[in-house]
C-alpha cells in the first residue's frame, strides 16, 4: 500500500462515526437517491446514483468496523480499496457531488448522504486525489487568505470606491462594533456593491458593525477540498479578528458554504465554542425588519422568483427569512416547484466552481434548474449566495435565457425608504 | 429422518439456533454502530436534534410529492410488500399462537381470506420489486450479490406459506417443515445483510433528522 493510500484509508477511518455506520448499515440500494440528484437526473448515468459515490467509504467502514467485513478480510476475501479506485471515485465525490444534501432528504430509510461526501473527502484529500482547482484555491486561502487570490488593497479598493459612490463610511477595525461582517472574495471582485448595500442598510437600521482587514473572507476551502486541519485554520483567523474586535455576533454573507462554515461547522473544527453568535445576513435583514429598523419603500413589479442557496436553507436552516423579505419587496413573488429545503441546487456548489475540469458537467445538469424555471418563468431570479449567483448567470447564458439574478441584500438596499431608485414603483 | 423428526428438529433445535443467530447478530451489529459514538456539536443549536429526529424517524416513511411521482413504482411496491410482510407476520392465525407460545402475548387474527390476498399480492409485489431491480438502470447498476440473496430469502417464506397453507404437492407435516425453515433462512441471512436496515433505519433516520433539526430544518 502506498502512503498515501495508508493516509487516505487512515482518514476515512477517522471520520466514521455512529451516523455514517448506520447510514452503510440501512442501505438497501434503492437507488431512490439517483432521482433527487441532478447530476443522475440530468444525465442518466447511474454512476452518478450518492450512494454510490460513498463507494470506498462504504468499504472502509465494512472492513474495519463490522464484524462480517472484518471476518472476511481476516480470510481475504474483501476487496479492499486501492489508489486506482479512489481515482476513479476522485471525479464522483468533487465533480459530480456539490454536498446540496438534497438526496438526504429523499432517502427512505435517512441516510444523511451529504454529511458522508463531507467526510469522504477527507480521505481523498488525504490520499491525493483532490482536484487541481480546489488544491489552487485551497492553497491561495491558506498562503493569500482568499481562494480567489483577493488581497486586502484589493478590498481597500473596493472599499473606497463604495465609500465615493454613496457616501457612507465602511468601518473597517472598529473595536467595540456590535457586528463583524464576513465577504467572499466573489462579492469584492465580482459584486462589490454589496458593501455598499450593506453600508446604506445598516446605516438606516443603526446598526454598529466593522469589517476586519485581518480575517474578511468567509469562504472556507478547506472544507470544499476536505481538509479539517485547514479548514480549522482558515475558522480560526474569523474566531481571532472576531474576538480582538470584541464583536457581538458575526455576519455570514451572501455565500452558502461560507454560512455551512461559519455557523455550523466552524465550532466544531476548533473544537470550542465560539464566545460571539454567527447570523446569516438575511437572518439579520429579518430581525432587523420584524424590529421595525429595516424600512423599505415601492415594490419591484417584475415577476421574481427565489433560488434557495442549498447550505443556506436545506443545509442551514434560513428558509422562511428570505420570504419575510421578499413579501415586503416583490408584488408579484412566485416560488420554483420544489423550493424552500426540497430546491434544486445550481449545481456548482461544495466545491465545483472551482474544480474547472466540471465545468462541462455543471452546465449541463443547469438543465435542471431551467426546467424549475420554465414551470414558472420568472422575470428575474433573487438569491443569496454570490456562487449560485455567479453559476445561475453562467447556465442562463449557456442556455440561452435572459433572466437577471439578483442579491436579494442588494435589492432591499435599492428599495431602502429615503433612497428611491428609478424604474421602481412608488 | 422421518417427517415428524424433521419437522420437530426444524421447530426445535433449528428455530433455537437461528434465533440465537439472529438475535446475537442484531444486538452486535447494533452494538458495532453505537460504539462508534458521535462528537458532541459545539455550533449553536437552532432546533432540537432530539424533535428533528424522532419526526424524522415518523416522515421519512413518507415521500414528499413530487419525490413520489418520480419514484412511484419503488414507493408503491416498497410499501406493499412491507405491509404486506407484517401483515401476514402478524395476523395470521397460526403465526399469533406461535407468538402467544413465546412470549405469552395474542391479538386477534385476521380472516385466512385476507391473509390470503396478501400474501399474493405480497408475492406479486415482491416479483415487481425483482423485475424492477434487473430492468432499472440505477438498481441494475447498484445491485449486488447481496441484492438478489436478499430478495429471495424474502420472499421464500411467503410462498412456502402460501403452498403450506394450501397443501400443494407435499404433505402437511412436511410443507410446515419448509415453511419455517425458510423463516430461519431468513433470520439466519439477517444480521449479515441490509435486511438489517429493518432495525438500523431508526438510527440512521433519527441521525438524519437530529443533524438537520439541529439546524432548524425539518428533513
Amino acid at each position: 500500500m502506498s502512503a498515501t493510500l495508508e493516509r487516505g484509508i487512515h482518514a476515512f477511518k477517522e471520520v466514521i462515526d455512529a451516523p455514517v455506520a448506520s447510514f452503510f448499515s440501512s442501505c438497501v440500494r434503492c437507488g431512490l437517491c439517483a432521482h433527487a440528484c441532478l447530476f443522475y437526473t440530468e444525465t442518466e448515468e447511474p454512476k452518478y446514483t450518492p450512494i454510490y459515490k460513498l463507494e470506498p467509504l462504504r468499504r472502509v467502514w465494512r472492513e474495519e468496523y463490522s464484524f462480517w467485513g472484518r471476518l472476511t478480510k481476516a480470510l481475504g476475501l474483501s476487496k479492499p480499496v486501492t489508489d486506482d479506485m479512489l481515482t476513479e471515485w476522485e471525479t464522483l465525490v468533487y465533480d459530480s457531488c456539490t454536498m446540496c444534501g438534497r438526496c438526504s432528504m429523499v432517502c427512505p430509510v435517512g441516510n444523511d448522504i451529504a454529511y458522508m461526501v463531507r467526510k469522504m473527502r477527507e480521505g481523498m484529500a488525504a490520499s491525493g486525489h483532490a482536484p487541481a482547482g480546489l488544491i489552487g484555491a485551497t492553497q491561495r486561502a491558506v498562503t493569500i487568505g482568499s481562494p480567489m487570490g483577493v488581497k486586502l488593497p484589493a478590498l481597500q479598493a473596493q472599499i473606497r470606491h463604495t465609500e465615493q459612490d454613496i457616501g457612507l463610511p465602511i468601518p473597517v477595525d472598529e473595536v467595540g462594533a456590535e457586528y463583524l461582517l464576513l465577504l467572499s472574495s466573489m462579492e469584492i471582485m465580482n459584486f462589490p456593491e454589496f458593501i455598499g448595500a450593506i453600508a446604506k442598510i445598516f446605516n438606516q437600521a443603526g446598526v454598529s458593525w466593522t469589517i476586519s482587514s485581518e480575517a474578511f473572507e468567509a469562504t472556507n476551502s478547506g472544507i470544499q477540498i476536505g481538509v479539517s486541519d485547514i479548514a480549522a485554520e482558515l475558522v480560526e483567523r474569523i474566531v481571532s479578528a472576531a474576538e480582538k474586535l470584541k464583536v457581538k455576533s458575526v455576519i455570514s454573507p451572501e455565500c452558502g458554504h461560507a454560512y455551512m462554515a461559519i455557523r455550523w461547522e466552524g465550532p466544531n473544527l476548533i473544537g470550542r465554542p465560539y464566545s460571539f453568535k454567527v447570523v446569516h445576513i438575511l437572518e439579520l435583514l429579518d430581525d432587523l425588519r420584524e424590529q421595525g429598523r429595516l424600512k423599505t419603500t415601492g415594490k419591484e413589479t417584475q415577476r421574481l422568483t427565489y433560488h434557495d442557496p442549498c447550505q443556506i436553507s436545506r443545509r442551514g436552516g434560513v428558509v422562511k427569512q428570505p420570504r419575510n423579505l421578499l413579501n415586503m419587496l416583490a408584488e408579484d413573488f412566485v416560488e420554483m416547484p420544489e423550493s424552500g429545503t426540497m430546491n434544486w441546487c445550481c449545481g456548482a456548489g461544495g466545491g465545483v466552481s472551482s474544480n474547472e475540469r466540471a465545468d462541462e458537467l455543471r452546465l449541463k445538469v443547469f438543465n435542471r434548474k431551467k426546467q424549475q424555471l420554465d414551470a414558472i418563468h420568472p422575470d428575474a431570479i433573487i438569491s443569496a449566495c454570490s456562487n449560485c449567483r455567479i453559476h445561475l448567470e453562467d447556465g442562463l447564458e449557456e442556455y440561452g435565457m435572459d433572466m437577471p439574478v439578483l442579491s436579494l441584500t442588494e435589492t432591499i438596499a435599492e428599495h431602502l425608504a429615503g433612497s428611491e431608485q428609478p424604474g421602481s414603483k412608488e | 429422518m422421518s417427517e415428524t423428526e424433521l419437522l420437530l428438529w426444524v421447530r426445535g433445535p433449528a428455530l433455537q439456533g437461528a434465533t440465537i443467530i439472529f438475535l446475537l447478530g442484531i444486538a452486535v451489529r447494533i452494538l458495532e454502530i453505537l460504539m462508534l459514538g458521535r462528537k458532541t456539536d459545539l455550533a449553536e443549536a437552532r432546533g432540537s436534534a432530539v424533535a428533528g429526529g424522532l419526526r424524522t424517524i415518523i416522515s421519512r416513511s413518507f415521500a414528499q410529492r413530487e419525490t413520489l411521482q418520480r419514484t412511484a413504482f419503488t414507493e408503491v411496491t416498497g410499501w406493499i410488500f412491507h405491509i404486506g410482510i407484517f401483515v401476514t407476520l402478524l395476523f395470521f392465525a397460526p403465526h399469533i399462537l406461535l407468538f402467544e407460545e413465546v412470549l405469552g402475548l395474542s391479538w386477534p387474527a385476521l380472516p385466512t381470506t385476507v391473509i390470503d390476498a396478501t400474501t399474493i399480492v405480497t408475492i406479486i409485489a415482491l416479483l415487481a420489486v425483482l423485475v424492477h431491480r434487473i430492468a432499472n438502470r440505477v438498481t441494475r447498476f447498484l445491485s449486488r450479490f447481496q441484492d438478489y440473496l436478499v430478495w429471495l430469502v424474502t420472499i421464500l417464506p411467503m410462498l412456502t406459506g402460501y403452498i403450506a397453507f394450501h397443501r400443494v404437492g407435499l404433505s402437511p407435516p412436511m410443507l410446515i417443515a419448509i415453511h419455517i425453515l425458510s423463516v430461519e433462512l431468513l433470520m439466519v441471512v439477517f444480521p449479515f445483510t441490509k435486511l438489517m436496515h429493518a432495525f438500523t433505519l431508526f438510527m440512521s433516520r433519527y441521525y438524519n433528522g437530529a443533524i438537520a433539526g439541529y439546524r432548524g430544518v425539518n428533513s
